[in-house]
């Protein structure tokens, strides 16, 4: 409200802008935003359209090419230690990697959300039994709760997204709350209630529009942790199985071959960094796009 | 501030109650008889039963989660399947070997962050500021077991200054022998929380320069290092809260870490626990490491409340 009369205040002869539309305006303008947007629509894209790129086949391997350097003719990044094409894997490891790191993210941002959203609105019992349940969740240091859940489930991709889901929906969660909270005595929910609107309708229609942005961009940046712990997971071998290729289990088989092609063995880590960092630096810039009032 | 801390600690007994069963339930509903690992795949029914009954797998499950809880308090979590060692000792071996780890990554990440957060607060919108946002983006973005793996290469593999793996021959001592295998791990361990902190740090220093104290200060013809002073002092208390909550992270998340650079420590412990499926040591580690996370929460609020006296009413 405050924000739309600001607008019209500044430009009285122009029509205002609704919120969303300012903060689209303010977010592509933002170049660092855009960058990142772009690197990780092509990593995205790269990875859904691999097996049309023309690529070398990813599984075939090769004793007598093993370990080739980066710039080798034929093989622009080099082989892995089973003589495999390493661009080949590094895109289409990015359709595992990005899967395992970013749906439990999205499973945990249904979840968290509608579980704050009940919590934050109905009060009462309903909250203190969703919010001291999330405390115990709160009581583990989340990379300890990942390893420990999914080291019980055993490796396996669904395991390691189940795990990741239930380390993050705790977090969206307290945010999903406290943000309902604060907009559960706002005016217009009275107004509302008043009309007769039941407690379901004014969740979805009246409170939801008002809460998502908030805890959307606070997703934004929690999957740059999931791809780091996901890939860490099968770093540890608890995630995807060989011969699958993914990045953190990419950097596991490499290990052993640092001491004779460092460049290759640290390349599935350079995927996992330009992911997780374009996401935190998307998750900033949404932030400060959504800040109308500085 | 008494009635505060009776009221904190009362407030975390029915979360350590949790804790205990949820990591109890973790390791009892999972699929799969837990003596897998040290029954002979051929054991006749009978030896399976006995051994069941030795480790009191056989009875309900209340009755074991009871009898657990029971000995927990009495400093015993049973016994390792895979070493047949106590666990208590097993883990309290390894958790002195990642408080050498955590608490160093802790201080230097602590350092730097406070540093860069300091710098980039004072000169906001500089290029000074930039770079050590950039800094800080990267250290919470960065996979750290990649990390660790990069500067293995760079300071072992080509340079030869520091050791790859594990932390020196015999006990652990504060000399250089052992610790030439600490700077790495913990370097690596330390850009996490040092990128948090350079984050609050600058966000803390922002604030404080807006608030009208400052301009008084600047009236009253201070120079701009006292007044620089002030702010420090008033960013301390959160910055250190902040730090409190990360050294718990650490501990909690050492695994990578100590997978990357075999750091004999609670990592190495339990990813030796879950591959051999070693359920009670396994068990056992995550509930040692789960309490100290709640306990380190316990004293970050007291001491914070006992700096700011707000924290108590809220």
């Amino acid at each position: 409200m405050s924000a739309t009369d600001a607008a019209l205040q500044a430009a009285p002869g122009q029509k205002a802008r609704g919120y969303w539309a300012t903060v689209g305006r303010r977010f592509s303008r933002d170049k660092v935003s855009m960058v990142c947007a772009a690197v990780l629509l092509a990593i995205v894209l790269a990875a859904i359209f691999a097996p049309w790129l023309g690529l070398a086949d990813p599984y075939q391997g090769s004793m007598v090419r093993r370990l080739r350097h980066i710039g080798t003719p034929n093989y622009p990044l080099g082989t892995d230690e089973l003589g495999r094409d390493m661009l080949s894997r590094l895109i289409y490891g990015g359709r595992l990697s990005l899967l395992i790191g970013i749906l439990p993210v999205v499973l945990a941002f249904g979840i968290g959300t509608s579980l704050g959203l009940l919590a934050g609105y109905l009060g009462g019992a309903v909250n203190t039994v969703i919010m001291r349940t999330i405390d115990v969740f709160y009581a583990f240091p989340s990379v300890l709760l990942a390893i420990a859940i999914s080291g019980v489930l055993g490796a396996g991709v669904v395991n390691s997204i189940v795990s990741l889901t239930i380390v993050f929906v705790p977090q969206i969660t307290r945010v999903a709350e406290s943000v309902t909270t604060s907009v559960r005595n706002l005016d217009f929910v009275d107004a509302a209630r008043a009309s007769g609107a039941g407690a379901i309708t004014i969740m979805r229609v009246h409170m939801l529009g008002n809460v998502l942005g908030p805890i959307f961009v606070y997703a934004t940046g929690l999957i740059s942790v999931s791809m780091i712990l996901a890939s860490g997971l099968s770093f540890l071998g608890l995630g995807t199985k060989p011969p699958e290729p993914e990045w953190g289990l990419m950097l596991n088989t490499l290990r052993t071959a640092i001491y004779v092609n460092p460049g290759v063995a640290a390349l599935p880590g350079v995927m996992i960094f330009a992911v997780s960092i374009c996401f935190n630096m998307l998750s900033d810039g949404l932030r400060s796009a959504m800040d109308i009032r500085n | 501030m008494l009635v505060y801390i009776l009221r904190r600690i009362i407030y975390v007994i029915p979360i350590v109650i949790a804790v205990a069963l949820v990591c109890f339930l973790l390791v009892h509903i999972t699929p799969g008889d837990p003596l897998v690992a040290v029954l002979p795949p051929d054991a006749s029914a009978e030896l399976a039963a006995q051994m069941r009954a030795a480790y009191g797998f056989d009875r309900p499950l209340p009755v074991q989660f009871g009898l657990w809880i029971w000995q927990a308090l009495h400093g015993n979590l049973g016994t390792s399947i895979a070493t047949g060692r106590p666990v208590l000792s097993e883990v309290t071996q390894a958790v002195g070997n990642t408080f050498i780890l955590a608490v160093t990554a802790s201080l230097i990440g602590f350092f730097f962050g406070v540093f860069f957060g300091l710098i980039a607060g004072y000169f906001r919108n500089t290029w000074v500021d930039k770079l050590a946002t950039s800094i800080a983006v990267a250290g919470v973005s960065v996979p750290h077991y990649w990390l660790g793996m990069v500067l293995v290469i760079v300071f072992s593999v080509w340079l030869n200054w520091l050791p790859a793996v594990g932390m020196g021959s015999g006990g652990w001592s504060w000399d250089w022998a052992h610790m030439r295998h600490l700077i790495l791990p913990a370097v690596t361990m330390s850009v996490i929380p040092m990128g948090i902190v350079t984050r609050t740090v600058r966000a803390l220093t922002g604030d404080i320069l807006s608030q009208d104290f400052v301009e008084a200060l600047r009236s009253k013809g201070l120079k701009e290092t006292q007044v620089f002073r002030h702010v420090v002092k008033n960013a301390a208390p959160t910055a250190v809260a902040v730090m409190g909550l990360q050294l718990g992270y650490l501990l909690g998340g050492s695994i990578l870490i100590e997978t990357v650079f075999s750091w004999p420590g609670t990592g190495f412990l339990l990813n030796s626990a879950i591959f051999q499926r070693d359920l009670p040591l396994l068990q056992g580690t995550i509930l040692v490491l789960a309490l100290f996370f709640v306990f380190l929460n316990l004293v970050v609020d007291i001491a914070q409340a006992s700096i700011d006296p707000r924290i108590k009413r809220s």
